[in-house]
């Protein structure tokens, strides 16, 4: 009985149940349940017939399992516990429905055989996940979640839009590897590329997961992001186009990153990054890149939500995430900052931690076929991780000048939530071999050689250098908020001061595009509601004597066509 | 030309379609005889039960793509006046039965808040009228026929529209606009109906169909087709004929209005497919010419145009009606596809749009009994204080939206497939433009509902009021998942009509 239920199904009736719950213990118990049920369910059932329905002509599979869809059905259910767990204070009904709906449907769309159902689900977490940005109950979480949502069904219309073309182009709706050659595949792409936060598309994340709610934005960091890497990696593998997208993502969010005071926006640039590691690992496409990207993906979701869940719960104790407002919490928050360095260890890539196991797969990958440029581009901004997750994040937080603050430990279940991540990280960082015996392909690679450990040390090293000789010469970008602004000036080297004005001309330009099509947009918009609106020509009330003139004239027209 | 004809079977069966119509017209005196408020309704309700049990028989009965004929008081057609039930209108007397019975259980706990009670009786009489009417045109293969039932249902609905005059006056005018226009319209469909008989010299659909073959090229046919589409154009509210709709659905009663939205416009669309496949030749050029030259713009201004207005009323039911010809464009553009697939979108979004809009108009009017007024800026926060209305609206938005998984994606993407089929790509583009205004001006009710201050305190509505408007909700869900009842029927119907 139970495998036979196709896996989002769990996640759906279970948020539908938890609404009746009382709030509390009971209800927050039961959301952290149901995603280890599916779990179970995920790993004992046998979906070797997938689970089709047949609707309209069409036949749709639910239940596609094959080890791609595997993997990440299983860290999405591990991500979806973790995050429960995360929320287990939460004395409210939207949030614990929305997580179990929003994880439903991100595994639903992993577990999608054919672009129909895909194209549901896909929809789905667009408008389910827009919930854990309103919960959060501010004016700028309200406008900042309505731009989310704006761009996550824009993303959903032109998926339609091209799986309606692929359909009449190709007669089937079956999901499986695409050739970026037509119009059709194109459109599935741009959609897919939307979501994954393509450059030039990555607004909406930086904008949105920041304005959720402390517990919405470990939860969204999850999903949304690592199902478009998914569809990428089914659709798309082996399109070269992706690895340089990929190459340019990696990049890009680190200046932006080094610059931003929000810690949590800094781990949403810093999630761009990481993703772009992922689509470069699709682009090239070869086994070994492909299960990079699914054992990034995996590790990649656990440090990132321990990261998050980290400087959430220093929200939660404090109320803010900025740096310049932090500093020196380490003395009352010690197992909190730790959890942090774990986490920041891990997306830096030391030995011994998740990230580097899974991110040398990708960049072998790229070195074995050759590309030597996307290579150093990616040492570049592996470097790049380290300044502003490995370092900054936790330095700022934890360490630095003290603030002042002395908050009380992240309570008890937040604690649970980031051990258990931290412990997942280190687990996979010692034992490799259990994360590749689930990778796609079989994985013949050995992450601890000399020589591997060696460079990543050099490579870390003088990050770490790099970032202690910055602080040192008071050079850290996101000092900019604090007090010593003043003293700062008259040591401003060159170099640095025009990078910085740089960043702010790019800043600002996009500032005063998207003003310019704000008014324009308004200008027209007016007019189209001088023409349409109340008093609009369009819907004046008309006399029964005009009225019958209409007909009078639509009457010889329709003779005129035709009789003649 | 040749169904197969149903002949043998029960006695019972074979009565069946004539059953269908007069049993809403019999029941309608009696009322007036009994003149019991609570008698009638329930006599108006059984009346609607029984029709729909009807119709769910027709609609099994004809499902294999056969034709039930019935020859009224046994006279043969072509001088006798005969019924005839395939797949097409056995779908639509089904949505009209369904709704009907829906609005009767609706109108029960809230007719008394817009209509004083001692008229109660005389609406029930009429709202049974106008459904005989409505079934009427449905059921009827005489054309003349088809023009007294239209008759029939358009003198009720002027009657039960100005009903509204009790809260707002503005029902009279509203009505009386409504009744020149669709006088006209009438009359109109009249003349082009005299100037087949005499170029035919019959009335009978199937026999006109033979002799109009055989004449081949005729002006007085031609100028007969042309009036008939003007006067269902009238009654269609097709773009720029529609002026009267919008005030006629704001200023009606909800019941009322629930019901129109869902029959009355798609009725007259049924006339003018059944017209163009049965009585006229499709295939000839000048019938083609007209729906690519001048019906298919049309539709698609009335999308764009119908749905651009939409998001701009602050009148909700106004928004609705609004919205209701910009469906209707949907249906139109289906139908001058001129192809099967677009004929079948055309029959599945009647009955799916018919269940969708039916289920707004009926929360709106739900909302109505305690805000007493429909402006948007009443529903404030009404999202928690009546959970459930608010819940139906949302479902019955998101099928108007046509979001998978609700019955108004179904007709959309068949629409979408039918339309890419023809190589209209632009089309395509333009339905799918028209669904995100209405994506607008659904969002916007939902965001009053759901994300604004409380303005006053207010009650969910009674059970009884609430059990129709899931009944409809869920409709639009099932529709949405099981596409057996409308595409499937639909397909049959399409085939039917082409061959």
């Amino acid at each position: 009985m139970l495998a036979t239920m196709p896996l989002p199904f769990y996640f759906l009736i279970g948020g539908l149940v938890s609404i009746f719950l009382p709030k509390g213990v009971i209800k927050s118990s039961f959301v952290c349940l149901v995603p280890v049920i599916a779990l179970l369910a995920l790993l004992n059932g046998n979906w070797d017939g997938g689970f089709i329905v047949q609707f309209l002509d069409l036949e749709l599979n639910f239940m596609r399992v094959d080890k791609l869809s595997m993997v990440f059905g299983i860290i999405f259910c591990i991500a979806a516990f973790l995050g429960n767990v995360f929320a287990f204070h939460l004395r409210e009904s939207t949030q614990p429905f929305i997580a179990l709906i929003y994880a439903g449907a991100a595994i639903g769309a992993v577990f999608a055989g054919d672009l129909i159902t895909l194209f549901v689900y896909w929809e789905l977490t667009a408008i389910s996940s827009v919930f854990l940005i309103w919960a959060r109950k501010t004016e700028g979480a309200y406008y900042s979640g309505m731009r989310y949502l704006i761009i996550q069904v824009l993303s959903g219309v032109v998926l339609l839009f091209g799986v309606a073309l692929f359909f009449f182009e190709t007669g089937s709706i079956s999901f499986v590897k695409m050739e970026l050659s037509s119009l059709a595949t194109a459109l599935i792409f741009i959609a897919f590329g939307i979501k994954c936060a393509f450059p030039f598309l990555h607004n909406w994340l930086q904008d949105s997961y920041p304005s959720a709610t402390i517990t919405g934005t470990v939860i969204l960091s999850a999903f949304t992001t690592k199902l478009a890497v998914y569809a990428l990696a089914r659709g798309f593998p082996g399109t070269e186009l992706l690895i340089y997208i990929g190459a340019a993502m990696t990049v890009f969010p680190i200046f932006f990153a080094e610059v931003e005071n929000d810690l949590r926006k800094v781990l949403a640039y810093s999630l761009n990054n990481q993703l772009g590691f992922m689509v470069v690992g699709v682009g090239v496409g070869t086994e070994l890149a492909l299960n990079g990207t699914a054992a990034h993906a995996f590790s990649h979701i656990l440090y990132k939500a321990l990261l998050f869940m980290s400087v959430g719960a220093v929200l939660f104790r404090t109320g803010t995430s900025r740096a310049s407002e932090l500093g020196g919490l380490y003395r009352t928050m010690p197992l909190t900052a730790t959890f942090c360095l774990i986490g920041a260890a891990s997306i830096s890539a030391f030995p011994l931690f998740s990230g580097f196991v899974s991110k040398s797969l990708i960049m072998s990958g790229a070195g074995k076929e050759h590309y030597e440029i996307i290579w150093l581009i990616l040492v570049f901004a592996s470097a790049g991780v380290l300044s502003h997750s490995g370092i900054k994040v936790p330095y700022f937080t934890f360490f630095h000048h003290d603030s002042g603050k002395r908050p009380q430990e992240a309570p008890m279940h937040m604690l649970l939530a980031m051990g258990l991540t931290a412990i997942l990280c280190i687990y996979i960082g010692i034992f490799p071999k259990n994360l590749y015996a689930i990778m796609p392909f079989q994985v013949k690679y050995e992450p601890y050689t000399f020589e591997h450990i060696l460079t990543q040390l050099q490579l870390l090293c003088f990050a770490i250098l790099a970032f202690y000789i910055l602080s040192k010469l008071k050079q850290l970008p996101s000092e900019t908020r604090s007090i010593n602004l003043d003293f700062d000036w008259t040591y401003r080297v060159f170099l640095p001061f025009v990078i910085r004005k740089l960043l702010l001309l790019l800043a600002s330009t996009e500032q005063k595009g998207l003003k310019f099509f704000n008014n324009s947009l308004h200008l027209f918009l007016g007019k189209v509601y001088q023409l349409s609106g109340p008093e609009g020509v369009m819907t004046r009330i008309l006399t029964s004597g005009t009225m019958v003139l209409f007909i009078a004239i639509i009457l010889l027209i329709v003779l005129g066509i035709i009789l003649f | 030309m040749a169904s197969e004809i149903k002949q043998g079977t029960l006695d019972f069966i074979n009565h069946l379609p004539i059953l269908q119509v007069i049993t809403p017209m019999l029941i309608a005196p009696v009322l007036v005889v009994l003149n019991n408020k609570t008698l009638s309704w329930l006599l108006s309700f059984v009346g609607a039960l029984a029709c729909l049990l009807i119709s769910v028989l027709l609609l099994q009965a004809v499902s294999d793509g056969s034709t039930l004929r019935y020859y009224l008081g046994g006279w043969v057609p072509p001088i006798g006046i005969e019924y005839r039930i395939d797949a097409a209108n056995a779908l639509l007397l089904f949505l009209i039965s369904m709704i009907s019975a829906i609005v009767l259980i609706f109108s029960y706990s809230s007719l008394h808040a817009e209509i004083p009670e001692d008229k109660h009786t005389l609406f029930y009489a009429c709202f049974l009228l106008c459904l005989t009417g409505l079934l009427g045109v449905v059921a009827t293969a005489d054309i003349f026929n088809v023009f007294v039932f239209l008759e029939i249902s358009s003198l009720s609905t002027y009657v039960l529209v100005a009903q509204g005059s009790y809260l707002d006056r503005r029902a009279l005018s509203a009505s009386f606009n409504y009744l020149i226009m669709g006088t006209i319209g009438a009359t109109f469909f009249v003349i082009g109906i005299g100037y087949l008989y005499m170029a035919t010299g019959s009335l009978n659909m199937m026999d006109i169909a033979e002799r109009v073959s055989q004449l081949g090229q005729n002006r007085t046919i031609q100028a007969g087709f042309a009036f008939i589409v003007v006067g269902m154009g009238l009654k269609l509210a097709m773009v720029p004929l529609h002026v009267w709709l919008p005030n006629a659905y704001t200023y009606a009663p909800t019941v009322v209005t629930c019901f129109l939205a869902a029959t009355a416009t798609k009725v007259a669309l049924y006339v003018l497919i059944r017209f163009v496949f049965s009585v006229f030749n499709y295939e000839d050029s000048f019938v083609n010419e007209l729906f690519f030259l001048l019906l298919m713009p049309l539709a698609i201004i009335a999308m764009i145009a119908a749905s651009v207005i939409a998001i701009f009323k602050q009148n909700l039911k106004k928004l609705l009606a609004y919205s209701s010809l910009a469906q209707i464009g949907y249906m139109l553009l289906g139908l001058s596809l001129m192809s099967q697939k677009g004929l079948a979108s055309s029959l599945v979004h009647m009955v799916n749009h018919g269940f969708t809009k039916a289920a707004l108009f009926m929360s709106l009017g739900a909302f109505m009994l305690n805000t007493k007024n429909i402006y948007i800026k009443s529903l404030k926060g009404l999202g928690k204080s009546m959970p459930f209305t608010s819940a139906a609206f949302v479902i019955g938005g998101l099928s108007l939206i046509g979001v998978p998984g609700t019955a108004g994606f179904i007709s959309k993407w068949l629409l979408l497939e039918a339309a890419i089929e023809a190589g209209y790509w632009l089309i395509a583009i333009l339905i799918v433009v028209s669904s995100l205004f209405a994506v607008i001006y659904i969002w916007k009710i939902i965001e009053v509902l759901y994300f604004s201050e409380r303005a006053g305190s207010y009650r969910e509505v009674s059970v009884v009021t609430l059990i129709p408007i899931w009944i409809l909700a869920l409709f639009c869900i099932f529709l949405g998942i099981n596409t057996s009842l409308t595409v499937d029927v639909a397909n049959i119907a399409a085939d039917v009509l082409f061959n």
